[in-house]
């Protein structure tokens, strides 16, 4: 059913006006229903499997159970996402797992800084040079061909 | 719909969409607005860490020149671009984009992003131009990078997330802007600006996929990517290009998780039920699609042609070689068995980071059908047809190029409206991304590096056309009614029947969709008509959708999310039409790979190496179409 809320764990981000799953699915498929304070995918046929509503779930209520209609039974890919690297865990049919650990991100979160230390070139509108350019590019000034 | 209140939100450059291109051009409006004491609105209908394209994430950057470091040049990715579209690309756009894109990827490093590098701190390469990245959170550090850009910049209340845009606001011949309304509260929304900028990506779902149960959102590009851009570029009068060059990706088979690194890194065949190879068996083929045929790399599209007719011929399934693939690296540590597993390790880690960080489905349905790539081959197909002009499709707006490259055959179309790098053939009205036609493999780094460009371009339209928008009230009330109307006709109807999904007065979004995927899937080829069509199915085709786009009308939406949905379907359903009219118009077989036309198969060079162009005229509702010469650069 592609993204799937585990009753038990969820807590229905505790009565605020939209739970965390809500705020993040990119396909507007995540709903509270207010009366049980449990979230829901509305329609898990349009559930893309970015796994967005399992990495952000602060109680780890939700979970993907593959497409039924071409996939075998019997797996599950479980991610457990920090905040420089993400760890999966990959059940087979058969009962084998791998696990494997990603880097995300080499700098700390919110921290990104915009215009990187590079400096821009010009103040001219009409310049095709964005900002950070050249700096940015790597090269000296922005390359251009003579019409 | 008395209750929807109307909020109206005044700015300079309106930004739509929140994907890369989106926050490329926040990223740099952030910069030339401030310098220029200009506001900026960016409205996305999702949220922006994680909207887009590249929500899942990605495992390699596919646009990375180098040229500074002199590994590639820019006149080198032109011709590839050239080559790989079948001579069709607007090569001025293609240049530029390139120019830009080493500044974005040297940032996303910047902001965070872990790029794979070589002991000599050299990006590692998948392909002579793509760079493999660690990049689950990719989207999250772009967006970030946006958002801290506006933030210290000083911007506030800028960004209004989970508002769907539904139609361009004109001004005449300009566009002054776009309304919507909120999917979560009764709001309707009307923005005013001196310019757009529209970032909505391209388009799935408007073909019959494959997977029609659950899988119907395995969708290989993400079913959120409604057509939205080309609906509000088309509806706005802009002309279109290349609208009839789709794209097919092939991918391994139902999860539709990559293969790039298969074929690129690991250098994997491709084999049918024969065990025949049929790049090697159909390459006497490759000659009658000269030149672009015989040059390397051969064109995604005619790959995908030699694979489709062995399929056609009954030597299906295709196999990727996994096995084979693995046993050739192994062979050349075959006499040190430590550096052996520690190669296999890493490998394996490669190959599932790969699907883990872009297609985690793919993961689920290996582990679900206990696959271990060095046992055992897994199936490859080729997908149904998108709308993604950033990829290897080339759909979008025809836009202005930049002043100092653009083809002076190109320039004199926009000397009358202004030139302005990006801006479409509507005044004010810019797009970037799956939004731009015709400039092709800009994937994510350059549709973010063209987002740039745009929102400069359009920051300086804004700077020499610094006037209020003129908005007629009276236009923004109809078009209020008209874009809720679907909530009101179902409550209007909806206690009659037994059933709030069947009813003769109304049709819902969902089946409105499945009506527009069958039309589009048996008539304009797609999968279950082996990607081939001709002029009478076409035809009967249009027929088709001509009463489907009547029966539009009478779309109803119980919710605010049904709203959405039924509006997204709209622009499907836009996105359809225009893309059979170009492939009407064009009588030849120039991409077979995405499309055939079986009255027309070969490429004809001699009437058809043109661009094809259309407008839909909004004060007739008539549709041209006419050819537009290519102006090669000196490269």
């Amino acid at each position: 059913m592609p993204s799937y809320v585990i009753l038990e764990k969820c807590d229905g981000c505790k009565g605020q006006d939209k739970t965390a799953c809500m705020y993040i699915c990119p396909n507007d498929l995540m709903v509270l229903d207010k009366e049980k304070m449990k979230a829901f995918n509305r329609a898990p046929e349009m559930c893309w499997e970015c796994y967005n509503c399992v990495k952000i779930c602060p109680q780890q209520a939700v979970d993907v159970r593959a497409y039924a209609d071409f996939v075998p039974m019997g797996a599950s890919v479980v991610p457990l996402r920090g905040s420089e690297d993400i760890m999966w865990t990959v059940k087979f049919r058969n009962g084998n797992i791998k696990r494997f650990k990603f880097p995300i991100r080499t700098t700390a979160e919110g921290k990104a800084e915009p215009l990187g230390g590079f400096e821009t070139g010009t103040d001219d509108i009409k310049s095709p040079v964005l900002c950070t350019e050249p700096a940015s590019t790597g090269g000296k000034e922005l390359p251009t061909l003579k019409k | 719909m008395a209750n929807f209140e109307t909020v109206v939100v005044d700015t300079d450059l309106l930004i739509i969409g929140g994907g890369m291109s989106a926050c490329g051009a926040t990223f740099e409006a952030a910069y030339w607005a401030k310098k220029n004491g200009l506001k900026v609105a960016v409205v996305d209908k999702a949220a922006m860490d994680r909207s887009g394209a590249v929500a899942m994430g990605l495992s390699a950057i596919n646009q990375y020149i180098g040229y500074a470091a002199g590994d590639n040049t820019l006149e080198d990715y032109v011709k590839y671009v050239r080559q790989d579209l079948m001579g069709i690309s607007r090569e001025d756009l293609v240049y530029d984009i390139a120019r830009h894109v080493d500044s974005s990827v040297h940032l996303f490093e910047k902001w965070g992003l872990p790029i794979w590098k070589d002991d000599a701190g050299k990006y590692v390469h998948e392909g002579r131009w793509q760079v493999m990245i660690n990049g689950e959170s990719y989207k999250v550090i772009v967006a970030e990078a946006a958002k801290n850009a506006m933030n210290q910049a000083g911007f506030t209340d800028w960004l209004f997330e989970r508002v769907f845009i539904v139609e361009p606001l004109m001004d005449g011949d300009t566009c002054v802007g776009a309304v919507g309304f909120s999917v979560r509260e009764e709001k309707f929304y009307v923005f005013k600006a001196k310019a757009t900028l529209a970032c909505m990506g391209g388009a799935v779902h408007v073909f019959r996929p494959r997977s029609v149960g659950e899988g119907l959102g395995r969708a290989w590009y993400p079913p959120w990517n409604a057509g939205s851009t080309a609906y509000f570029t088309i509806r706005a009068g802009a002309e279109m290009t290349c609208q009839e060059v789709r794209f097919i990706p092939v991918r391994f088979k139902d999860g539709y998780g990559p293969v790039g690194a298969w074929f690129l890194l690991f250098k994997s065949r491709a084999t049918n039920a024969m065990g025949e190879e049929y790049m090697v068996t159909r390459a006497n083929e490759l000659p009658q699609w000269a030149p672009y045929g015989l040059a390397k790399p051969i064109p995604a599209n005619l790959r995908n042609w030699l694979g489709m007719e062995d399929v056609m011929e009954g030597k299906g399934p295709i196999y990727m070689r996994t096995e084979e693939a693995i046993a050739n690296i192994a062979a050349a540590y075959k006499d040190d068995p430590k550096a052996f597993k520690r190669k296999m390790k890493e490998l394996e880690s490669e190959a599932w980071e790969d699907f883990l960080d872009m297609t985690i489905s793919q993961s689920l349905l290996w582990a679900g059908s206990n696959i271990q790539p060095e046992e055992k081959s897994s199936e490859i197909a080729a997908a149904e047809p998108y709308f993604i002009g950033s990829h290897s499709g080339a759909s979008g707006a025809w836009v202005c190029g930049p002043a100092d490259v653009m083809p002076a055959d190109y320039q004199k179309q926009w000397e009358p409206l202004g030139v302005y790098n990006h801006m479409t053939t509507v005044k004010g009205l810019f797009t970037a991304g799956d939004g731009a036609g015709a400039s092709s493999h800009k994937f994510s780094s350059g549709s973010h590096a063209e987002g740039r460009i745009a929102a400069k371009g359009a920051i300086a339209y804004i700077v020499d056309h610094n006037t209020a928008p003129k908005v007629d009230d009276a236009a923004v009330n109809k078009m209020k009614e008209v874009i809720l109307a679907p909530m009101a006709l179902f409550e209007q109807h909806v206690a009659m029947s037994s059933d709030p999904d069947i009813n003769p007065n109304f049709i819902k979004p969902k089946m409105f969709m499945f009506r527009l995927q069958k039309i589009m899937d048996e008539y304009v080829a797609g999968v279950s008509s082996q990607f081939t069509t001709n002029k009478s199915l076409l035809e009967r085709g249009l027929e088709l959708l001509t009463m489907l786009k009547e029966d539009s009308a009478k779309l109803a939406a119980a919710d605010l999310h049904e709203l959405m949905r039924a509006w997204e379907n709209t622009h499907r359903m836009w996105i359809a039409e225009s893309h059979l009219r170009h492939v009407l118009f064009r009588e030849e077989s120039r991409w077979p790979g995405y499309y055939y036309r079986a009255d027309f198969p070969k490429m004809d060079e001699a009437n058809w190496k043109c661009f094809v162009n259309s407008v839909w005229n909004p004060k007739t509702g008539e549709w041209t179409i006419k050819k537009v010469p290519v102006v090669n650069l000196p490269v």
